[in-house]
């Protein structure tokens, strides 16, 4: 029984591997707990860096075992691949890049290597070096899988960051009793210019409505497609009972307009979010805001 | 002083997303290469709905954007190409107003208005480029005759 734990005896190079790591666990564990990949997210706690190391030991260990010192898609992988894209997230959180990502998994390597070395100090040089390089090339997998997991969970972040621009990007104001304005910023695709039109006919129902202002100095293009939504939301508005007043077509993007052939005819345009304000004012016959006595305009 | 660098891209066309990059690298090499602000509007215009027919109506395609020179006049080309159904009546669908889905028919039309020069080329079942050419300033072909 004691030949079978003693090292470099016996077995497939994975198999000593997974023996290995199998019996050097805790060793294995408290070492890494130190390195940058384990000790810059546990921050709270040491054992916990432990813990979280010992899981992946584990998780080498079974696909060792498996003899899939290839293969990302090892089935031991996936009880820790939840546990590696946390740590992921908290790297792209911190603005790591994918080769900093890299070198911290290949910093779990040499103490684990430098372990496997000692134990199989009294083995063949042959067999020591079939063993460190079925681990190396298990270290190198298990680089593989953190990428990965760390690109997924990069491109999920992408991805509910876009929701959420989408939702805090249209914020209907409240201008004035009966007027509400959305100032819209940047691209206007379809997925965002359905969310304009739904916020901008909630508020329009919330708010009694009776002029809805749409600026579009952060728009920084329209095209057919960006005009046809315009004209879309302001027919939609319409059958609410509320006139759009379209504000903020820079000079460039006005000639641009006329250049495409577009034809915003039956759309009230303003060249600002001002001018269109006192539209609005001016046919809801709100009197507070006549022309000053010395003439002044409201801009 | 202008510079090409950056110029000479080949961008993908496959999602909402891309038309974004398409239209941004438009704007930043037409500034890069002098091109004033409305001539970059108009040309990042054009590029945006000529790049939506490619992905719309050609299934997807590519954006292949070079640096053009002709006498002392600088230019930016832009090319449009996919593999898509083609287009069997290139005057109609040039015509304002003119569509075959859901849109305003104005995107050819117009995109021909917005550049200084324009081609087409289109072959039923194998696919559609559009190449356009725009100067930074004037196109030279005026400014020689004064
Ligand atoms: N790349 C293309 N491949 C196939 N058909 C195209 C392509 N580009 C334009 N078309 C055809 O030309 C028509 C007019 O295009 P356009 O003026 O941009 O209008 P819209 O895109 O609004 O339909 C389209 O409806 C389509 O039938
Ligand atoms: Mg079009």
């Amino acid at each position: 029984m004691p030949e079978q734990e003693a090292a470099g005896t016996q077995g497939s190079p994975a198999d000593e591997v997974g023996a290995f790591l199998r019996r050097r666990r805790e060793q294995i564990a408290q070492r890494w707990a130190d390195e940058s990949m384990f000790r810059t997210v546990f921050t709270v706690s040491r054992d916990e860096a432990a813990e979280a190391a010992r899981h992946v030991v584990d998780a080498l260990a079974e696909v060792a075992d498996a003899e899939r010192m290839h293969d990302t898609d090892a089935a031991g992988f996936t009880v820790v691949r939840e546990q590696l894209a946390r740590m992921g997230a908290a790297r792209s959180r911190a603005g790591f890049t994918t080769a900093q990502v890299s070198a911290e998994v290949e910093g779990l390597r040499p103490p684990a290597l430098n372990l496997l070395i000692s134990d199989l100090k009294d083995a063949p040089a042959e067999r020591v070096r079939d063993c460190t390089t079925a681990l190396t090339v298990l270290m190198g997998t298990l680089r593989l899988v953190v990428l990965d997991t760390a690109l997924s969970e990069g491109q999920a972040l992408i991805e509910r960051q876009q929701l959420q621009l989408l939702e805090v990007a249209t914020p209907v104001i409240k201008l004035w009793d009966g007027i509400v304005a959305v100032p819209l910023i940047g691209t206007l695709d379809s997925a965002r210019s359905q969310v304009v039109m739904e916020t901008l006919l909630e508020a329009i129902v919330e708010q009694h409505a009776r002029f809805a202002i749409l600026d579009i100095t952060g728009v920084p293009t329209v095209d057919s497609l960006v005009a046809q939504h315009l004209m879309k939301t302001v027919a939609a508005a319409r059958l609410m009972g509320a006139e759009c007043v379209v504000s903020g077509i820079r000079p460039a993007i006005a000639q641009t307009i006329v250049h495409l052939g577009l034809d915003l005819g039956t759309v009230v345009t303003r060249a600002s979010l001002a001018d269109a304000l006192a539209y609005a004012l001016h046919e809801l016959g709100a009197g507070i805001v006549g022309p000053a006595a010395d003439g002044a305009r409201l801009r | 002083m202008p510079t090409s660098a950056g110029v000479e891209a080949c961008l993908p066309i496959g999602s909402d997303l891309d038309l974004v990059w398409v239209r941004q690298h438009v704007r930043q090499a037409a500034a890069r290469l002098g091109f004033g602000l409305v001539e970059q509007t108009k040309l990042v215009t054009a590029a945006s709905e000529l790049a939506r027919n490619t992905l719309v109506h050609g299934g997807g395609g590519r954006m292949d954007s070079a640096q053009v020179t002709r006498g002392r006049a600088v230019g930016l080309r832009l090319a449009f190409s996919d593999d898509g159904p083609g287009i069997a009546d290139l005057e109609l669908a040039l015509k304002d107003g003119y569509t075959s889905g859901g849109g305003l028919g104005m995107g050819l039309g117009g995109a021909r208005r917005l550049v200084h020069e324009f081609s087409l080329e289109s072959t039923v079942g194998v696919g559609t480029t559009v190449t356009v050419v725009s100067w930074a300033s004037a196109p030279p072909r005026l400014r020689e005759e004064f």
